[in-house]
């Protein structure tokens, strides 16, 4: 019975977001000739070259435009770390306990090894032309965070400390913060952009304070997924729930 | 009988895909009992909300909004980059609601030891 009502209203919501998405075609031209700039977008297409010499718009606005945003956002992933690690919290005199319950095969380990430099020296490739090219902080920071992974899952007794962590992710953190509070000091604006030279277009220094910032958003980044899989992954498995379970 | 051109059909699969993988996760938060596949179909109406927005911001024969060596004299083609910079914020507070929910649910399959919604006797009144 609930399980017919649920259909009818998931049809009912789709039929009406189809009629919505009717009068929105599908690779239309929605905001104008960017020289118009008649919408935010056009604006952004045609002043982020000449405002902050960055290749990638998405970058600007992720990191410059809206950078409040993005600190917010950061500040988000950090509480959601903080958050996971106070209800899933572990008192200091258990007993540390493994990872995984099987030892992971030497095929896997030694892969691991060879991989795992590989995957962290791509994820900083990722953050630092973050200006340039697709990425930035945030997905150079998932891919450390996935190299890490790999580590974690192939070593049982794999350890991360979780002090240098805390260290790396709060001085990312506040070298992203003054970095804008000496924008709102020298300019006027928090993140003002224009203290820093701008260098040329598409050459790795350039955009002023964008890769800056950026690369402590992937350092952060990196730390705080990097915590939240190692808490997920290091909670002790109850023996006596998982035979209820069955 | 209208005339299906490349244009209707990419709006169609892809306007489709997203509305089709956000009413899944739907379904999977209201008919699933077990708390995983509920954390699961939350992250699925995640993606189609992303592809719905992405899909928004494009545009016909469009690029990337980036301005490489090769596409500095290509803005008319450049797709629309605020719904990109948008999505990104999303995956991330996305990211951050899946980790919450997944710890919770540690937590209450290690309180209860069950991680099926209709055995724990506490959310039934």
């Amino acid at each position: 019975m609930k399980r017919f009502l649920v259909i009818f209203l998931m049809l009912a919501l789709g039929f009406y977001l189809i009629q919505a998405l009717h009068f929105v075609p599908f690779g239309a031209n929605r905001m104008g000739a960017p020289a118009d700039k008649k919408t935010v977008a056009a604006f952004y297409l045609n002043e982020t070259v000449p405002q902050t010499a960055v290749a990638n718009v998405v970058t600007a606005i992720v990191v410059n435009y809206r950078g409040f945003d993005t600190l917010g956002e950061v500040t988000v992933l950090f509480l959601a770390t903080t958050g996971l690690a106070s209800i899933l919290y572990k008192r200091r005199d258990e007993e540390e306990t493994e990872r995984v319950s099987k030892p992971s095969s030497t095929i896997l380990q030694t892969g691991a090894k060879v991989l795992f430099p590989l995957v962290v020296i791509l994820g900083v490739y990722v953050f630092v032309h973050g200006h340039l090219t697709p990425g930035g902080g945030f997905q150079g920071g998932a891919i450390i965070a996935t190299g890490f992974l790999l580590m974690l899952i192939a070593y049982q007794k794999y350890h991360l400390s979780h002090s240098m962590l805390t260290w790396v992710e709060s001085l990312a953190g506040i070298l992203f913060v003054s970095i804008g509070l000496w924008g709102l000091i020298t300019g006027g604006t928090f993140l003002e952009n224009s203290w820093f030279p701008k260098g040329t277009l598409n050459s790795l220094i350039s955009g002023g304070a964008i890769p800056i910032i950026y690369i402590a958003v992937g350092f952060k980044v990196a730390a705080e997924l990097t915590g939240v899989l190692d808490i997920l992954l290091s909670t002790k498995d109850d023996k006596s729930a998982s035979n209820i379970q069955q | 009988m209208c005339s299906f051109d490349y244009q209707t059909i990419m709006s169609i699969s892809i306007y489709g895909s997203s509305v089709v993988l956000m009413l899944l996760g739907l379904y999977a938060v209201l008919v699933k009992k077990n708390l995983i596949k509920i954390v699961i179909g939350l992250s699925i109406v995640d993606s189609g909300l992303h592809l719905l927005f992405v899909a928004v911001g494009y545009l016909h024969n469009g690029t990337a909004p980036i301005f490489s060596p090769e596409a500095v004299d290509k803005v008319n083609q450049m797709v629309d980059p605020v719904p990109q910079a948008l999505v990104l914020t999303a995956i991330v507070i996305g990211f951050a609601t899946t980790a919450v929910a997944l710890s919770l649910v540690i937590r209450l399959y290690k309180h209860h030891k069950t991680a099926r919604i209709d055995q724990i006797k506490s959310l039934k009144w």
